[in-house]
Formats: C-alpha cells, structure tokens, sequence
C-alpha cells in the first residue's frame, strides 16, 4: 500500500520549512454513520518529526483535528541532503513512518 | 368567430416553436455567456475564471495558493495513477478506451457520439470502458471515479476546452435541453443554476463565495473541504440541486448530461485546471 504520508521539506540557508500531509479518517468518536450509528473514534494521536536523532517537532493531535491533516512548520541545523523522518501513532495502535530528504 | 381566433391562435403558436427550435445558435449562445462574464468582471483574466471563487475574492485565493502548495486532492491524484495504470482482469487497461490512451484529453470531453446519439463525459466513458471490459461500474459521485478523473484532468492541465457541437439535429437538441436545464428553476427555494453561477458569481452564500458559471467545469473534480473529500462533476450537480432542496436526478441522468455538455462549450478556450480545491 501506498504511504498514507506526504512530505515535503526544503532548507533555505538557515531554516528547513517542512510541510507534511497525512491520510488518515480521524474520526472523533461523535459522529454517526448513515444507519444512526456512532463512528467509533479513530484518531491520530502523536506525530514527529525527526533529525539526525533529535525530535524537532512533536504534535499531539486528537479527536478536534480534521481528516486528512497538513502540518507545516519550520526548524533549524540541518543542511540540504539531510535525512528527515515522519511517524505517526493512533489510538488503534496503528502507525506509519516515512523518510525524506531535505531538498 | 371566436373558434377562427382559436385556429389562429393555434397555427401561431405553432409558428413560434418552430422559430425556437430553428434558433438554437450555440456559437450566438457562446458569445454572449463570454461577454456578459467578461464585461461584468472587467479585472478577471479569461483563463482566471477557471479558478472559480479565487478569481473572484482575493482574501480567498491566498488561502487557496498555500492550501495548493500541497494540495489536498494529491491522494486521490495519486491513487487515480495507480488505478489508471492497473490492467483489468482481462490485461486491458482504461488507457485502451481512449484516445491518446487517455493522457491529456479532458478536455474534449462531453462529446456527442453520432452512433448512439448520445452525449457521452468522461465519467459514463469511464463506467462503459469498465463495463466492456466484464468490470463493475463504480459509483458516479466519489472516491473511485473522482481519482480516476483526478488523473485524467491532471494529464490535461493547460489544454483549452474544446468541445464540438456537430450541425446533428439531436447534438443541438441536447445542447438546448442542457440549456433549458440550467436557466430552468427548481426546489423549494426556487433557484435555477444560473441564479447562482450566473446571476450572482462573486457573491457570498452563507461563507461560500459563488463561483462563475464560465469555466466551472474546468477544475472538476475537486476536493472539497466541504465535503471532507473528493467529488465528481455528477456529485457538484447532485448537490447544486439538493442545496436548492430539488430532488437530484440520478447521476449521469440524460439532464445532467446535457447540462454538462452546455457548460463545457460555453467553457470553450478555458484550460483544464483539475482536480481543484474548493472550501
């Protein structure tokens, strides 16, 4: 299957923004289906964001975060070429990890 | 006396359809759709009104210009390619449904088949080819289809609309019901398509901001946030007549077809700039 995680990362000089959009129903838990029932919660829990072994950014998301959701922030040290890696948990224990390289 | 008046009456009115029917002039249609946009929005490039409501509100195409930076159909594009390139059961592919294989022809499309007589878009297309080839046809409205014609528009991005309406009595037929459909009220709230799209383009609805019925077919499919997902062009007429509280047709209904055909002509020039995102 393919990666539910798109990113992107670009270093200018001194900072490397870094933009990401992961695929993910995050559902709340609140909304019902069709036929009245409720949608059991199905949420992202946890995201990072890693370089050279340092966390640079942590986000802990929840059931009030909306499906599909983008991320963009920025951080500095590393340079061009550098390894960048994303992982995501849920509250099902399911993950997904990608790596990329900072352009 | 009064039955004389009555024949009159009669053979007159029967005059005047005839001189309607004789009238249809897509290419006099064309002109004026384009004049009446392009006079009434003066600073709006041609080619800018694909953009729908971001050529018409400036705080809303900034947003629009991050949001695409990494646009949020980019899952369904990427899922459409894969799709589009998987071979069927039987090692045929969409690719071998159509011309070019399928690259960079959107915008030929809904296109009038002298065979059957019948408007054919690119959604029925894409469920026959399924069907020819022992296949199930997929839902008109979302997901599957919308990739699918996620990708196709992608390969198309740029190219003008180029629609033909041959001088076929049933092409122009179609073009004048899909006409009729789209300046025709209904619903509850007795609103017609151009009410909105044509009557009010720029103008708030709730938070919305209206998008121009010129070009309004160029950027479909699209994401919308809306929506929380992808939608088709069956799915943006669907919901036009459920917002308006009509009862939808079933997609791909013969009207909605034409309606289609109508707007993709009057859309003739504009380039393909699907999938798009809309809020």
């Amino acid at each position: 299957m393919a990666s539910t995680i798109r990113v992107r990362a670009t270093n200018s000089g001194d900072t490397t923004e870094v933009q990401a959009l992961v695929q993910h129903p995050m559902d709340s838990g609140y909304v019902k289906d069709a036929s009245g029932n409720l949608i059991p919660p199905h949420h992202i829990d946890v995201v990072q964001f890693e370089h050279g072994g340092k966390t640079v950014f942590t986000a802990l998301w929840g059931p009030a975060v909306a499906k599909d959701p983008y991320v963009k922030f920025s951080f500095k040290g590393a340079q061009k070429g550098d390894d960048l890696t994303v992982s995501w948990v849920d509250n099902k224990g399911q993950s997904d990890t990608l790596t990329t390289k900072i352009q | 006396m009064l039955r004389a008046v009555g024949a009159t009456l009669a053979v007159l009115l029967a005059l005047a359809q005839t001189a309607v029917a004789d009238t249809t002039d897509p290419q006099a249609d064309f002109k004026a759709f384009r004049a009446y946009f392009t006079k009434r929005f003066p600073k709006v490039p041609l080619n800018d009104f694909v953009n729908g409501p971001y050529s018409m509100d400036a705080d809303l195409r900034k947003q629009w210009v991050a949001i695409d930076e990494f646009p949020p159909y980019q899952f369904a594009l990427d899922k459409g390619q894969e799709m589009f390139g998987t071979p069927f059961k039987n090692g045929k592919t969409y690719g071998d449904c159509f011309a070019n294989k399928g690259i960079g022809i959107r915008q030929n499309y809904p296109y009038f088949d002298e065979k059957t007589g019948e408007i054919i878009t690119l959604e029925l297309a894409l469920n026959r080819c399924r069907q020819a080839n022992g296949e199930e046809a997929l839902s008109y409205v979302k997901d599957d289809m919308a990739a699918l014609t996620a990708y196709m528009a992608f390969t198309s991005r740029g190219q003008p609309f180029d629609i033909k309406i041959p001088s076929d009595p049933r092409a122009l037929a179609a073009y004048e019901n899909g006409k009729k459909y789209f300046y025709s009220r209904r619903g509850q709230l007795n609103f017609a398509c151009s009410s909105c799209h044509v009557q009010s383009p720029g103008e708030h609805i709730h938070t919305e901001v209206l998008a121009p019925a010129l070009g309004i077919v160029a950027a479909l499919p699209i994401y919308r946030s809306e929506w929380g997902g992808m939608g088709t062009t069956s799915r943006r007429l669907l919901t036009c007549n459920s917002q308006t509280r009509g009862v939808p047709l079933e997609p791909q209904d013969e009207n909605y077809r034409d309606v289609e055909y109508f707007l993709s002509y009057m859309s003739n020039g504009l380039p393909i700039s699907g999938p798009g995102a809309r809020p």
